[in-house]
């Protein structure tokens, strides 16, 4: 209803990333995020190289060239806890601050460190990002029970993402109902005090959680009645064909050009 | 679109930058391998406990209380100048679920957030577990517990304590993981991160109470830990108030005197196998017998993905022939 559009994060098209094997999808995104985690401080060669293949991956799968990038924006917020970087490392001093008794000196290694840190985390995003737009959930679920995730796991997984906008939609009529019953005059201030007001959220929360565990009961009655007898049953098999297996080896072979061009770089 | 999902649970305080669910690329590979390591240990054992305690009912049990956590993290309240207080959920999982049954719960909310929203990293999803699941459970399990025969008020008095102290000390080992991986200064990121999260932990606990208040007013038989009266928990009950008094301690002589710690730190050796573990077992990312090369990097960081990919099929194999056997 309300919230089902935002959990949804798969987009539906035709193209070559969306028809490969959801195992080699998931390979490459953890390759791919290893690999950028690999390359040292100022890479920048590489941290382009990778860029680009980010960026094809995006492009063959159809997603638009902007897709992956106004989605990578969810990074942002962390940088702010690695902008410390800059004063960190010790290298040749850019600028000085005096902030109360303490100098504060930025440094050229520092920039570059913290630089490269945004470079890799908006990096590993997108690509994360092209692995969830062309993958839907059952393909993703099914291909972590093909990489020996244990089984259990992968179900209670599949359970929650398939109540999860259920129980988003429930907290959201809660919260509404909530808009509903505080009338406020303009001008005037809310009312209750903010302990007041955490009681009431703290209620709602407890509220969601009994209609959760009761639905729970229900749902596996409904199991047990249609005969479920302690697992899941997939239907369609994946195989891996010929092509699933290309894509693999080149975006190994991509990976390894992208490391020998960052280590063969070092900063400095 | 991008992050509505983030902004509809993340308070403007978390906006700022200081949130929990570290993205990729800022850890470093050691720190994300070992605490990668670490959570599947503990994912695997909590799989087998919550098994054996609930056989086949827990797959929809715990799907479907994870998707509750999510939808509960949805729920928050007015504080003032457009702040508000909202919900994480760790120490609500444990208190009503068990310790095990909420580890495996935050795991796999923190999972999805990870895998559809980008909501915390892949690689940095190991020690986003560790952060938000272990130290959660621990702490909120082993407190509340540890007053289960007292009145209503002391008990909900215990779950709001724990609940500050959890999102503290969550906020605590964010900060040492993101200094280890070299990423932030410690005497600025572990004063930020516990002072926003002083406040943030202080919604977190009304809304637990709250939470916790109504559950066991509603459904006293709900209240998993209330059916832990038959067992001992030792271990749990001894584990959440050594963490929790860890974390009392640590907290306020981290943020008045960073320098301490990480002289503590030095001292007990543990900077080094921190910010250069990787130069003591593969130095610098190079094999010894290659070489300072490029082909030496790439063969020391297959190794350190093949080492994690070795024990994830082994945990994998254990338990899939041990459901095998119990079938």
């Amino acid at each position: 209803m309300m919230h089902t559009h935002l959990l949804d994060r798969y987009r539906e098209a035709q193209s070559v990333i969306h028809r490969l094997d959801p195992r080699v999808k998931v390979v490459v995104t953890l390759l791919f995020i290893v690999s950028t985690a690999l390359l040292p401080d100022g890479a920048w060669f590489a941290f382009a190289l990778s860029f680009i293949l980010a960026l094809s991956c995006s492009f063959l799968a159809r997603l638009g060239v902007t897709f992956a990038l106004r989605r990578s924006f969810v990074v942002l917020p962390f940088a702010l806890a690695a902008i410390t970087a800059i004063i960190a490392v010790p290298g040749r001093p850019l600028f000085m601050w005096q902030i109360g008794g303490t100098t504060i000196i930025g440094t050229d290694a520092g920039v570059v460190r913290f630089l490269s840190i945004l470079a890799r985390s908006w990096l590993s995003v997108q690509m994360a990002i092209v692995l969830t737009a062309t993958t839907n959930v059952p393909d993703l679920l099914h291909a972590l029970r093909h990489l020996r995730v244990p089984e259990v796991l992968v179900a209670i997984v599949g359970f929650m993402l398939r109540y999860l906008s259920v129980l988003a939609d429930e907290a959201a009529r809660l919260l509404r109902a909530r808009e509903a019953r505080s009338a406020l005059l303009a001008n005037r201030r809310g009312g209750g005090s903010p302990g007041w007001r955490a009681r009431v959220a703290g209620y709602m929360a407890g509220q969601l959680f009994l209609r959760s565990y009761e639905r729970s009961d229900r749902v596996y009655n409904a199991m047990l009645a249609r005969g479920f007898a302690g697992r899941f049953l997939a239907i369609n098999p994946h195989l891996m064909r010929e092509h699933d297996w290309w894509a693999l080896a080149v975006t190994v072979v991509a990976l390894t050009v992208v490391q020998l061009a960052g280590q063969g770089f070092p900063p400095g | 679109m991008a992050s509505i999902m983030h902004i509809l649970r993340a308070s403007p305080l978390e906006l700022f930058g200081l949130e929990l669910h570290i993205p990729d690329g800022f850890l470093n590979l050691p720190v994300a391998l070992i605490c990668w390591i670490a959570a599947i240990g503990l994912i695997a054992f909590a799989v087998r406990r919550t098994q054996a305690e609930l056989g086949e009912r827990q797959i929809p049990l715990m799907g479907i209380m994870a998707a509750f956590i999510f939808a509960a993290q949805m729920i928050n309240f007015p504080v003032a100048g457009g702040t508000s207080g909202h919900l994480l959920g760790g120490v609500l999982a444990a208190v009503t679920l068990g310790p095990w049954a909420g580890m495996l719960v935050m795991a796999s909310v923190i999972g999805v957030q990870a895998l559809l929203f980008q909501d915390g990293g892949l690689l940095a999803m190991g020690a986003n577990i560790l952060n938000m699941g272990l130290i959660t459970a621990l702490i909120g399990f082993g407190l509340y517990r540890s007053v289960i025969g007292q009145g209503m008020p002391v008990r909900l008095a215990v779950v709001g304590v724990a609940a500050w102290i959890s999102v503290m000390g969550a906020a605590f080992v964010t900060s040492l993981q993101l200094w280890l991986s070299g990423t932030a200064r410690l005497d600025v990121v572990m004063p930020a991160m516990l002072g926003v999260h002083a406040l943030i932990g202080i919604g977190e606990a009304l809304i637990t109470v709250g939470a916790v208040a109504f559950i066991s007013r509603a459904r006293p038989d709900l209240v998993a830990a209330e059916q832990y009266t038959g067992h001992t928990d030792r271990g749990w009950m001894i584990g959440g108030a050594l963490a929790a008094l860890a974390v009392v301690i640590l907290s306020p002589l981290a943020s008045a005197d960073p320098d301490g710690l990480e002289r503590v730190a030095e001292d007990l050796g543990f900077l080094e196998s921190g910010q250069s573990a990787p130069y003591e077992i593969i130095p610098d990312y190079t094999l010894p017998f290659l070489g300072e090369t490029p082909l030496s990097t790439i063969v020391a960081g297959v190794i350190g993905a093949l080492i994690v990919a070795v024990v994830a099929v082994l945990v994998a194999r254990a338990l899939s022939s041990r459901a095998a056997a119990s079938r």
